[in-house]
């Protein structure tokens, strides 16, 4: 039993790849060529050495003293938050930009909700000199600013998704229909394990240097490579990715996601895809998707703009259906209340993301040598302001 | 198996079809634009079933897909318009639209509908034809179905080649690399794929469509083809000019 994707790209039911015709080409020579490239001994020394020298790798796994006494178990943060660009999506737009100059393209497109990918993107494309264009939703661009303004100083354009809602899910449309435009000399770089295969699995291969990470860094604080449990985030669900990696078949790691309910799981304003969400396709996967009964996307709510993805990757919809993963749903509430909690006990503002995760400790007990790892996802600079709004600091 | 997209693919001439979002313009409008495309000689029609996120759509399919979507078209509301269509119209009819919603109504009962209304095929642009060929073909079949699907000029020779053994109809041929309504006119890299496609001798015919809006593109597209099909432009037409003008648009094509 295995809980990485087959070779059609397939986790159990969820995966494959429901493109049109006209991606086919594109996708199939990623698909022939993915692994090939990142297992060339080239590759994964250029790949390992820019994770070390501009990323900033390894990043800690820091055991959270005061938090831990507070809630009676072993709780250490694997802190992507301290990789440049101030989270865990550079991990991957890094081995996606060597990809693409390995497949000979000259011009990267991606897509972007709160702009952090889209960020992480434009970095290593002013890294390498490829030329960028980042899709946002209209709505997207008006309320991320910063984000847009740090695009366009490296160096990307920044292009308006008018369609639909405007927001990520249309951002991610515009950038698939500018890949059927451009078929030949344009690669895609997808900001998290969703999309066509070989999408999802080759993102949570770049990422699987958190888990990676985390295995040896247990080793030397605790004398053991695997924790109790390993909790993280789900928006469409990379970093969970990248930290569950190497624990996937382990049964003895627990395996904890922590997706945002919103204003409350029956609010009508939720992001919590496991439990509000049907099998259905979305950007050429199968996989859970929040929807209306006659099969229209519906736009999902969370007060964090990088978990509010009407679908989840479809390595995490087998996790939630096969019952090895264990899926809770926050609110914004409570994860604003764990962020507050987070930056008083140990010093660290969170992304609202990872607040989420953290607000698991409020929700689930547990046992007092339990070794808990919780994904330090990102920093929370990006979300000061929704910060200062909610405690009127 | 033989219906009557059979028929027509066997008949001489070239094929004009058309493709329209329903409940585009108003939610009730689809019986009426079907009827008066047959009445002003259209050969075959696409009823585009709209979807949220038509990815292989370029802004006209998109904004006419929204814009029905929000006047309350269904896929229930649908087969509920097209319940007599039958009665008054003996062309092609086909049912375009993405997967997820049929997903959603269930796959063998919207076969079924369709089977009970008198459709003829479907082209689901993001089913794949491994996907179909490995799942669902023997459900289309039984209900009497041709499944379409699509080619590009990146399509290679060996997937063509399986794509016509999959078909039993006709092979949708796209113009050029591009989201539909993305026109700019034929030049030379098209004539030399419709050329190359053409003399390739595949068992079924093809239609192009992508880019096809006026005379000149439907003229250049039915040169080696067995027809053509027109569908941003001919939404434009209908923003433009409402449903009562179906057949200046058709007249100006033939």
């Amino acid at each position: 039993m295995t809980y990485h994707a087959n070779k059609k790209g397939y986790y159990g039911e969820f995966g494959g790849a429901y493109i049109p015709e006209m991606l086919y080409p594109n996708c199939e020579e990623l698909r022939q060529n993915y692994i090939r490239i990142m297992e060339e001994p080239s590759f994964k020394e250029e790949f390992d050495q820019l994770l070390k020298d501009y990323v900033g790798r390894p990043t800690p796994l820091y055991f959270a003293k005061r938090l831990s006494e507070k809630y009676g178990t072993k709780i250490y943060l694997k802190r992507e938050d301290l990789c440049h660009t101030g989270a865990h999506k550079v991990n991957n737009t890094i081995g996606q930009i060597l990809m693409a100059q390995r497949l000979g393209k000259n011009r990267i497109i991606a897509e972007t909700g709160a702009g952090q990918h889209g960020v992480a993107t434009a970095t290593v494309c002013a890294l390498m000199g490829i030329e960028c264009i980042v899709y946002m939703g209209e709505i997207d661009i008006a309320r991320q600013a910063p984000n847009v303004a740090r695009m366009k100083m490296l160096g990307a354009e920044v292009r308006p998704a008018l369609s639909g809602s405007r927001t990520l899910k249309d951002a991610t449309n515009e950038a698939i229909r500018d890949w059927i435009n451009n078929p030949v000399d344009t690669h895609y770089i997808i900001g998290s394990v969703v999309g066509p295969h070989p999408y999802p699995d080759m993102v949570a291969r770049f990422q699987s240097v958190i888990s990676k990470e985390i295995k040896w860094q247990l080793q030397e604080r605790e004398g053991r490579e695997n924790p109790d449990y390993v909790v993280a985030c789900v928006g469409g669900g990379s970093n969970a990715a990248g930290a569950y990696y190497h624990y996937l078949d382990n049964p003895n790691v627990g395996i904890i996601a922590v997706e945002a309910a919103g204003k409350g799981v029956n609010s009508g304003e939720s992001a919590a895809t496991s439990a509000l969400g049907k099998v259905g396709i979305i950007h050429g996967s199968k996989t859970l998707l929040m929807q209306t009964t006659d099969g229209q996307i519906t736009e999902p709510y969370s007060i964090s703009a990088g978990l509010d993805y009407p679908g989840v990757g479809p390595m995490h919809a087998h996790l939630f259906k096969s019952g090895r993963g264990e899926f809770i749903s926050i609110t914004d509430d409570e994860a604003m209340i764990a962020g507050l909690e987070m930056a008083q006990l140990e010093g660290i503002i969170p992304a609202i993301e990872t607040s989420h995760a953290f607000a698991i400790f409020n929700h689930r007990k547990f046992k007092a040598d339990d070794v808990v790892v919780v994904n330090l996802s990102g920093r929370g600079d990006k979300d000061l302001d929704t910060y200062i709004d909610y405690f009127k600091l | 198996m033989n219906n009557r997209i059979n028929n027509k693919m066997n008949s001489e001439g070239k094929l004009l079809s058309i493709y329209f979002t329903a409940g585009y313009p108003a939610l009730n409008d689809t019986a009426k634009i079907i009827q008066d495309l047959e009445k002003n000689g259209v050969d075959m029609i696409e009823i585009g079933l709209p979807f949220s996120d038509p990815l292989a759509d370029g802004p006209t399919i998109q904004a006419s897909s929204t814009a029905a979507l929000k006047n309350g078209m269904t896929t229930e509301i649908l087969f509920e318009q097209l319940k007599n269509i039958r009665n008054s119209v003996s062309i092609p009819l086909i049912i375009m639209g993405y997967f997820n919603p049929m997903l959603q109504y269930g796959v063998e009962a919207f076969c079924e509908k369709c089977e009970e209304i008198g459709i003829d095929g479907l082209i689901i642009p993001d089913l794949p034809v491994d996907v179909y060929h490995e799942e669902y073909q023997k459900t289309f079949e039984k209900y009497g179905l041709i499944n379409v699907f699509l080619i590009t000029p990146q399509t290679s020779e060996e997937r063509i080649r399986f794509i016509d053994k999959v078909s039993k109809g006709f092979i949708y041929m796209v113009s050029s690399a591009s989201v539909t309504g993305s026109g700019k006119g034929f030049g030379h890299m098209q004539t030399d794929y419709f050329k190359r496609i053409s003399d390739m001798q595949l068992s079924n015919p093809q239609i192009v469509g992508f880019g096809i809006k006026d005379t000149e593109t439907y003229q250049q597209a039915t040169k080696t083809a067995k027809g053509a099909i027109i569908g941003s432009a001919f939404i434009n037409h209908l923003t433009e000019s409402g449903t009562d003008s179906v057949s200046d648009f058709i007249a100006k094509i033939h």
